[in-house]
């Protein structure tokens, strides 16, 4: 089985997905048991619960898997993971998802595509200064795929402004070269790998 | 002692007061934070979940430059924010477990004139290092101005207790370290079922019905306990429970008025700073009245404007009854 985040040469989706989770997330040992789900805050609202998405995983179910709002409305609270008998790492295998549902185009059509686009306008401050920027995220993010809702977020952010909670203008760090030069060459050898 | 310190993009500004508090405590209990130079975003959740080896070379960086400035701050890490404590922590667990990622981040990390050898930064928490470095005898000694009286709900939220990839330092669903913490500031603590659950992170801009349900329940359960102040470790969780309570209140007409402080800024008054050294006022749930009720702050300063209810109507901010 492959065990490493860098191994893409797999011949079937279980074996994708194990690959593009770091380390070994121990999908193989899953009992089915149904402890994740039960403990999953936000599993009401996944219209696949942690558990069905391993059974559809080990069927091959691709499609219907990576089509599923379940790892975008996944709020990283690691309760499944700490209380898996068989120690899976399910979190990181939720991130797996997001990614390669992504990488094929899908997530559009997860029923939840606003978290992977809150997600793309993060990154795209991240990478030009190095630092996450609130009031460019907020508004970015609203006026991009909530136009008509944005005007709901303004008595937040005045609140967030009056109480010098808010910066009107991002920070750049200083070695944001150096930095662009890392993530260029990360998702370089990514391409490779 | 000294340590380095990782302050984090909300610490900045949007969770200021914590960063002041932070600050305004350590000193006192002898130990040094000192900045990281240039750090940069540990990526939240969002990178992670678009992309992966970028996503490790970004907090890797963190990482080579506190390795780097090891003189400085030593060859410990500290993250106030629970978030970026585990991005941190989880990297370096996973580099140390997978010497092909490592390998691979390295490499990244070359094209920037760096290089981190996993397993040689500990990242730790700052409750961590003030429960288990300095302790809570040396801590009671500088307590001066107790916070008796003062029912306070320690939350913990989900990541600084879980997974616990280095510093497994309190229990994964039942923590008592901040419990112990507060008691030793004189405080009464209430017993909190869910002060291990989920804020629901930045899941108030993805789907805010979800977001606000997680929210809801956790006012609750403090509620239900009569707490007067609900005390946090994580700038997310703070932001969640404060500036969303009147969102909850609006969606589901409940009327909660909890104030959500830092445990760092409940110390301080312990300590006998001053409210403002502590960023107290910055929260949209105003803290005096509970403050005042146990002598924390003056009467006259505890005094919330109250609209007259027979005036015109008019519009309302958030945070205002």
């Amino acid at each position: 089985m492959a065990t490493s985040a860098t191994t893409t040469h797999s011949e079937t989706f279980f074996d994708e997905v194990v690959a593009a989770t770091p380390g070994n997330p121990h999908l193989d040992l899953c009992l089915q048991c149904g402890t994740c789900s039960g403990s999953c805050p936000s599993g009401a609202d996944m219209d696949h619960t942690p558990r069905a998405i391993f059974a559809l995983i080990a069927a091959g179910m691709k499609d219907t898997v990576l089509r599923s709002n379940t790892p975008w409305y996944c709020v990283s609270c690691y309760y499944c993971m700490v209380r898996c008998p068989q120690e899976i790492h399910i979190t990181d295998l939720m991130y797996a998802l997001k990614r390669m549902s992504i990488q094929e185009g899908l997530y559009h059509k997860t029923g939840a595509p606003e978290a992977s686009d809150f997600a793309g306008t993060f990154i795209e401050y991240v990478e030009s200064y190095g630092r996450s920027f609130e009031l460019g995220l907020a508004t970015r993010h609203h006026l991009l795929h909530h136009p008509v809702d944005a005007v709901k977020m303004v008595p937040l952010g005045w609140g967030m402004w009056r109480r010098k909670r808010l910066d009107l203008t991002p920070k750049r760090i200083k070695g944001i070269g150096q930095l662009q030069a890392i993530l260029a060459k990360a998702k370089e050898l990514r391409g490779a790998a | 002692m000294k340590y380095s310190y990782y302050p984090g993009c909300s610490l900045e500004r949007q969770a200021g007061a914590y960063h002041q508090s932070a600050l305004a405590v350590a000193a006192p209990l002898g130990i040094e934070l000192v900045e990281l130079e240039d750090w940069n975003c540990c990526g939240a959740i969002e990178y992670i979940a678009v992309e992966l080896l970028p996503a490790y070379a970004l907090i890797s960086r963190n990482l080579a430059l506190a390795a780097q400035q090891n003189g400085k701050g030593g060859n410990q890490l500290v993250a106030p924010c629970s978030a970026c404590y585990l991005n941190l922590s989880k990297a370096d667990k996973y580099m140390d477990d997978s010497p092909e990622l490592a390998a691979k981040v390295n490499t990244a990390l070359a094209a920037g004139g760096l290089n981190y050898t996993p397993g040689s930064i500990r990242t730790r928490h700052l409750l961590d290092v003030i429960v288990n470095d300095i302790g809570f005898d040396k801590v009671k000694e500088h307590v001066s101005s107790a916070l008796t009286g003062l029912r306070v709900a320690p939350y913990y939220g989900c990541v600084a207790v879980r997974p616990g990839f280095h510093d497994h330092f309190d229990d994964h669903e039942y923590p008592t370290s901040m419990d112990k913490l507060m008691q030793v500031m004189g405080a009464q603590v209430v017993d909190f079922p869910l002060k291990a659950h989920c804020c629901g992170g930045h899941m108030t801009q993805i789907s805010q019905s979800v977001a606000l349900e997680l929210i809801r329940r956790l006012l609750k359960n403090a509620h239900d306990y009569a707490a007067d102040v609900i005390v946090t470790i994580c700038p997310m969780c703070q932001l969640n429970l404060d500036a969303y309570q009147e969102s909850v209140n609006r969606h589901f007409g409940t009327d909660y008025q909890i104030p959500i402080l830092y445990f760092t800024q409940l110390m301080g008054l312990a300590f006998g700073l001053a409210p403002e050294e502590l960023g107290i006022g910055k929260e949209f749930i105003d803290a005096r009245p509970a403050l005042a009720k146990v002598g924390q702050v003056g009467e006259a300063a505890a005094g919330r404007t109250k609209r007259d209810k027979k005036a015109l109507p008019m519009p309302r901010m958030a945070g205002e009854v």
